[in-house]
Parts: structure tokens; C-alpha cells; sequence
């Protein structure tokens, strides 16, 4: 597979109270065409700020510090704000958190899409619509010609997401970036727009940065995973192998916490402590805090990458130095694709 | 270009543009709605300002000849409002009071007895036709001044709040130093310099009345641009132009409504104010009001005129004040997106 878009080293920081924080420190990651890469991690860790950075539309006082980000080679943080914009949309599409605020209230669904084709393409309006209409079935919204009419209120959340989904494929992106796209809607609503987007992503040929905090989507969805703490991503590879050999201590307690995993009638092992808020970040490993396994060095130093296998990377000095736990997780049931 | 003829010619767009917007309200089941529901909530202070609007229109047609009437040489060549020729002709000398056949002071009998509903001032002018063309000064005023200071307050409140930084410093910076200053003062300041005239009333009442709906939409401005729309649009590569004026001004204009309406009724009020220190509009109620505060010290007192100019800027006030008050409940986003 031919790589789509590769990230490297990518900082983003924030001043909190003087000092500029790294809210994404150095991440490094890349993403393959049609490939479905996962980005979990605690709330609060950065998978937002990732994906902003990515699209250039870090909120201020936030700013982009260093790194790289070349979609199919051409490095993203160098281009011009007309040529970002024309990327924006066309190469690269965003779904948002929060479908009940996603769409504009004073605008009919049906425009709002024909406004984000006609803006990177050259097509009548009524072309645009009869494509808008198109869209709408695709991602499965029933009685399209209504719904193209309709006002974002006199439609429930799911087909908000859904209109959402339309509006960020109208362009055919090459990659969609879909931050938490499901987590305000219900479980079931949830299972039907994962899968669609699944064989969307088959239709379209678009490769897919899924960001959730939910392991389950991870295990449904997934071609490889991402796992950020504080910032930083500290373990990263092949779904099968971040799932099933989890190597970093961080991983391993996120996946025993899972609840397919435990025994039933007993609690939910927890990883012990907070997540630091970025202010009180410690120097060396962010999680050296909360974890059982850390040393002085873990304080002092931060871990760099240490490769298991070839596309599985950990960042961990337990890992390097080879005092990790074996590696834990599993299949949780029902992982079957 | 004489004045009357522009005025015929504003009257004349105004009623285009009235029939234009009603059209655009019948067709929107949204605007419709929400006016239908504004009439069953606020019918009388609707028709009485329809009222009012109705007196300003026939006040602001105008032409010159026509049937001349008086012994008054100059009026001949003046041009005389269709209100001005309803009322034509019946000039008295001197005060008379309501619906009296004799003077007031002296008792002489009226040129026009029993003609005067609601008396004669000073100079023997019918108040009742004084008092309904101050509906076009009030009017004129309110409107005129809306449409300076609500577009200023647009144009700095949204750019401060959906850029942020200098621009929104600079803003700010220019909203402390009117807030420090004294208002009536500034209000002098700004019309002893331009020259007292209407139109220099109603920039000196704008550039002192914008700032409050400047920070009202500076802070709408920066909860939607916080919102996911908006980011959704720039994600989706809209320009920024292009997300101001299609995404943040429409949902801007349930505010703007609401502004104008409620901003009108302080307006017509500081006029009055203005002509209570003598740098008012001429014709307004304000003046009348300024004119006849001696005549409350005569004995037998003269009531009629300040009354007259009283009661119909205080109707006026009143009933914008109403739909104002209402509007407010029907132009919630929320009740009003529900119409549909
Ligand atoms: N405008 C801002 N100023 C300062 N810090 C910010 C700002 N916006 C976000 N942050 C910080 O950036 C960090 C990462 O935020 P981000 O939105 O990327 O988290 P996330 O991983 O997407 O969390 P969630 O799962 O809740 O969406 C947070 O700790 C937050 O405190
Ligand atoms: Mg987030």
C-alpha cells in the first residue's frame, strides 16, 4: 500500500500560564491508502489537537511549533493559507464531535452540502443538488428529498451525523479525519454510521484517522492503533498487535479496564490516578506518575521508540530495558471482522 | 435635488422595499410564523404604530401649488405635505384651547371656531397637526439613526469577535473610550460641531448609541464562532468572508431585529432630551415639549400643547416598547425554528 499522508514529529503548543506546552509533543505517525488507523487515548490527551494540526486549524492561542505533515509528499505545514484551504475539504475532510452543533441552523441541509461541493468544484447548483441527493442515500439517509429541504432541527442527531458525513464526502477526500463521530449518538444509531463508514471507505478507496476513546470501535474498525497519553503517542502498530500483545504499561492497563475483558460481578480494574493536567506535566515519561513499573530514569528521561516488531512501536523504558509485563490484552470477544 | 423631492423619492423606495419584504415574509413559513404569532401577542400596539408609520408617510408626500391657502405669501411657493393640506387654512392669531370659539387670552372670537380638537398654540398653529407631524421627525430620527449606528455596530462587534487580537484590542479600545465619556455631553460636542440639523442629530445619537450593540454582537459573534459549524466550515475550506456573511451574520439577524426595535423607542427618547437643552430636530415632539414647559407656569395654564406632544411620544414609545418586549419571546431561535 502506498503511503497517504505521514506525519513527523508534529508539535503543537499552548501557552498555559507563561510556559508554551506541548499539547501534542512529537507525534509521529502515518497513515496508508485505505487504511483505517485509530486514534485513542483519555480524554484531554491531544487526539483533537492532532487532527486541528493536521488541518492547520489549530485554535489560537495555540500554533503549530515544528514537524511535518506531507499528504502524498507535498508537506502541508508549508503551504500557502489559498492552497491549505483548497486541501481543506477537497484532500482531506473532518467530522466533528458534535453533530446537534455541526451543521448551520439557519441553512437547509440540502444547501449546506451544495455549499461545500460548489466550493471545490465547478458545477451548477443543480448538479450540486442532484449529487447532494446521491450523497444522501449513500450514507443512508431515508426520504433524501425532504431531508434536502429539512433545517438541521427537524432532524434527530444520527442524520445530522449523517448529513455531516455527506458533507465531508461530497469532495471524495483521500483521507477523512472523523474526530469521536459517534460518541453523542446511541449505540445503535452508533453500529449503523461506523459501518457505513466502513463501506464507504470500501467505495471511495479513502483511508480513514478515527479518533475515539472507545477500545471496542478500535477492535471493530481498525487496520492499526495509535495510543496517546498526555501528548505523546507511546505505542503504536497493527490493530492485532497493540490489541493483543500490548506492550506498553499505559495499553495494558487501558485494556484490561475494558469491560469485555474483565470477569463478570468484579470491578473494573482501574489505572490508578489522573491524568495530569497539561500544566503539571512531569519532565521525563508522562505516565511515570500513575505507573507501577516506573524508575528514576522513567522521571528523568523521556522514553523514545522502542520497535518489537517491525510496525509495532512502544515508547518505555521498561519496554527497552525489558522489565515490561508480558505483553497482555487479547481479543475481546466478538473482534471478528 | 429639493428636499421634498428626495423625500417623496425615500417614501417611494420605502414602499417598495415594505412590499418586497412582505413578500419575502409571506413566502419564509419561518418569518410568517413568527410575525403571525407577534400579531396575536401585540395586535393594538401594532396598529398603533402602523398608525404612526401611516401619519409619517402622508406627512412625508409632498409637492408644491396646488390650492394655496392663507393670507401666509411664502407658503405659495413652499411644498405643503398632504397632511400640511389637510389641515391647511385654519391658522389662528394666538392661543385658543380645545374645541374653543374664542381666544384663550382676551376672549376675541376664532377665524375657525369649534375647528381646533386639540386647541392652537403661540403663534395659532392647530396642535393636532403639530402633533402628528412630529411622527415623521421621530420616525426619521429612530430609523435614520438605526441605520448608522446598527451597521457600525455589525461591522466592529462581529469583526472583533471572529478575529480576536489587535483588531478586537482596537475595538475594544475605541468602545472604553466612548463608554468613559459622558454620553450627553458628546451627544453637544458632536452636534455643536456638525452644525444642528437632522441628520448631524441622528450621527451624533449613533456614534454615542452603537457601542451597546456592538458588545452584544461581539459576544454573539465569539459563542458562534466557538460553535461546530463554523469549524466544520473551515475544515470544509470555506474562506473567511465567506463564513462571516453566510454563517455568523444570519444567525446574527434575530439580534439585529430585536436591537433595532428596542433601540428605536431610546432614540426617539433622547431626542427629546436633546430638544430639552435646545439642540434638538426641528418639528420633534422634544421641541413642542421644550416649547410649552413656560407655558405650565401661566395661569390659567396651557396644558394642551405639552400634552398633545406627551401623550403621542409617549403612545409611540409604548407601543414599540410592547412589540419590542414580544418580539423578543417570538425571535427566540429556538421558539422560532419550532414555527415550522
Ligand atoms: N484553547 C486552548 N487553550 C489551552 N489549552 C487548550 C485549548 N484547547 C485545548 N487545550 C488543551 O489541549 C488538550 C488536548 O485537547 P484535545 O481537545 O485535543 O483533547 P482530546 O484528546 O480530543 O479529548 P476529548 O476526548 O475530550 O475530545 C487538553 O488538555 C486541553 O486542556
Ligand atoms: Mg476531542
Amino acid at each position: 500500500m502506498s503511503r497517504l499522508l505521514s506525519v513527523e514529529g508534529l508539535t503543537t503548543r499552548f501557552p498555559l500560564a507563561g510556559v508554551h506546552v506541548p499539547i501534542v509533543d512529537e507525534s509521529t505517525f502515518a497513515i496508508d491508502r485505505g487504511e483505517v488507523l485509530a486514534l485513542v487515548g483519555e480524554s484531554g490527551c491531544g487526539k483533537s489537537m492532532t487532527a486541528l494540526s493536521i488541518m492547520r486549524l489549530v485554535p489560537k492561542p495555540g500554533r503549530i511549533h515544528s514537524g511535518r505533515v506531507e499528504l502524498l509528499g507535498r508537506d502541508l505545514l508549508g503551504l500557502s493559507v489559498t492552497e491549505m484551504r483548497a486541501v481543506r475539504g477537497g484532500r482531506i475532510s473532518m467530522i466533528f464531535q458534535e453533530p446537534m452543533t455541526s451543521l448551520n441552523p439557519v441553512m437547509r441541509c440540502g444547501d449546506q452540502v451544495v455549499e461545500a461541493i460548489r466550493l471545490h468544484d465547478e458545477v451548477s447548483r443543480k448538479d450540486a443538488l442532484a449529487r447532494c441527493r446521491e450523497l444522501f442515500v449513500q450514507v443512508g439517509i431515508p426520504d433524501p428529498d425532504a431531508r434536502l429541504r429539512a433545517y438541521p432541527h427537524q432532524l434527530s442527531g444520527g442524520l445530522k451525523q449523517r448529513v455531516m458525513i455527506a458533507m465531508a464526502l461530497s469532495t471524495r477526500p483521500e483521507l477523512l479525519i472523523a474526530d469521536e463521530p459517534t460518541t453523542a449518538l446511541d449505540v445503535t444509531i452508533q453500529a449503523q454510521i461506523l459501518r457505513q463508514l466502513l463501506e464507504l471507505r470500501r467505495e471511495i478507496g479513502m483511508s480513514i484517522l478515527l479518533i475515539t476513546h472507545d477500545l471496542g470501535i478500535v477492535n471493530e474498525l481498525a487496520d492499526r492503533v495509535a495510543v496517546m497519553y498526555a501528548g505523546r503517542i507511546i505505542e503504536q502498530g497493527e490493530r492485532t498487535d497493540v490489541l493483543g500483545r500490548a506492550l506498553h504499561p499505559y495499553t495494558q492497563g487501558l485494556l484490561r479496564s475494558m469491560p469485555a475483558l474483565a470477569t463478570p460481578g468484579r470491578r473494573l480494574p482501574e489505572i490508578p490516578g489522573v491524568v495530569p493536567s497539561p500544566a503539571e506535566w512531569p519532565m521525563g515519561c508522562r505516565f511515570a506518575t500513575r505507573c507501577q513499573l516506573a524508575e528514576d530514569r522513567c522521571r528523568r528521561e523521556v522514553p523514545g521508540a522502542t520497535a518489537r516488531s517491525d510496525n509495532h512501536v512502544a515508547s518505555c523504558h521498561a519496554v527497552e530495558e525489558g522489565r515490561a509485563q508480558a505483553p497482555a490484552g487479547g481479543e475481546p470477544e466478538g473482534a471478528a471482522r | 435635488m429639493e428636499a421634498w423631492v428626495f423625500s417623496n423619492i425615500v417614501v417611494a423606495i420605502l414602499i417598495t422595499a415594505a412590499v418586497g419584504l412582505t413578500g419575502v415574509v409571506l413566502r419564509s413559513r419561518m418569518w410568517s410564523n413568527a410575525f403571525l404569532s407577534l400579531w396575536r401577542r401585540r395586535r393594538v400596539a401594532i396598529i398603533a404604530i402602523g398608525f404612526y408609520v401611516l401619519v409619517a408617510l402622508l406627512d412625508s408626500v409632498s409637492w408644491v401649488g396646488g390650492e394655496q391657502f392663507g393670507e401666509d405669501a411664502v407658503a405659495k411657493y413652499q411644498a405643503q405635505s398632504i397632511l400640511d393640506r389637510a389641515f391647511a387654512g385654519i391658522r389662528e392669531r394666538s392661543y385658543s384651547a380645545p374645541l374653543a370659539s374664542v381666544e384663550f387670552y382676551g376672549g376675541a372670537p376664532l377665524v375657525h371656531p369649534g375647528r381646533h380638537l386639540l386647541g392652537t398654540d403661540l403663534l395659532g398653529r392647530d396642535v393636532l397637526h403639530l402633533a402628528l407631524k412630529g411622527a415623521r421627525v421621530a420616525l426619521l430620527i429612530g430609523g435614520l439613526t438605526s441605520l448608522i449606528a446598527i451597521p457600525l455596530a455589525l461591522l466592529f462587534g462581529v469583526s472583533a469577535g471572529y478575529f480576536g487580537g489587535r483588531i478586537d484590542d482596537f475595538v475594544f479600545f475605541i468602545m472604553s473610550t466612548l463608554a468613559s465619556m459622558p454620553g450627553l455631553l458628546l451627544l453637544i460636542t458632536l452636534i455643536m460641531v456638525m452644525g444642528k440639523s437632522t441628520f448631524s442629530v441622528c450621527i451624533a445619537l449613533a456614534v454615542t448609541g452603537w457601542v451597546g450593540f456592538c458588545r452584544v454582537s461581539r459576544g454573539e459573534t465569539i459563542k458562534l464562532r466557538e460553535l461546530e459549524y463554523i469549524s466544520a466550515a473551515r475544515a470544509l475550506g470555506v474562506g473567511e468572508m465567506r463564513i462571516i456573511f453566510r454563517h455568523i451574520l444570519p444567525n446574527l439577524a434575530h439580534l439585529v431585529i430585536i436591537t433595532f426595535v428596542l433601540m428605536f423607542s431610546g432614540l426617539v427618547l433622547s431626542e427629546a432630551i436633546l430638544s430639552w437643552l435646545g439642540i434638538g430636530v426641528d418639528g420633534s415632539w422634544g421641541q413642542m415639549i421644550d416649547q410649552a414647559r413656560d407655558e405650565l407656569s401661566r395661569d390659567p395654564i396651557v396644558w394642551w400643547n405639552i400634552s398633545a406632544a406627551g401623550s403621542a411620544l409617549f403612545g409611540l414609545i409604548l407601543a414599540v416598547n410592547f412589540v419590542g418586549d414580544a418580539l423578543r419571546d417570538v425571535m427566540d431561535p429556538r421558539t422560532l425554528r419550532e414555527g415550522e
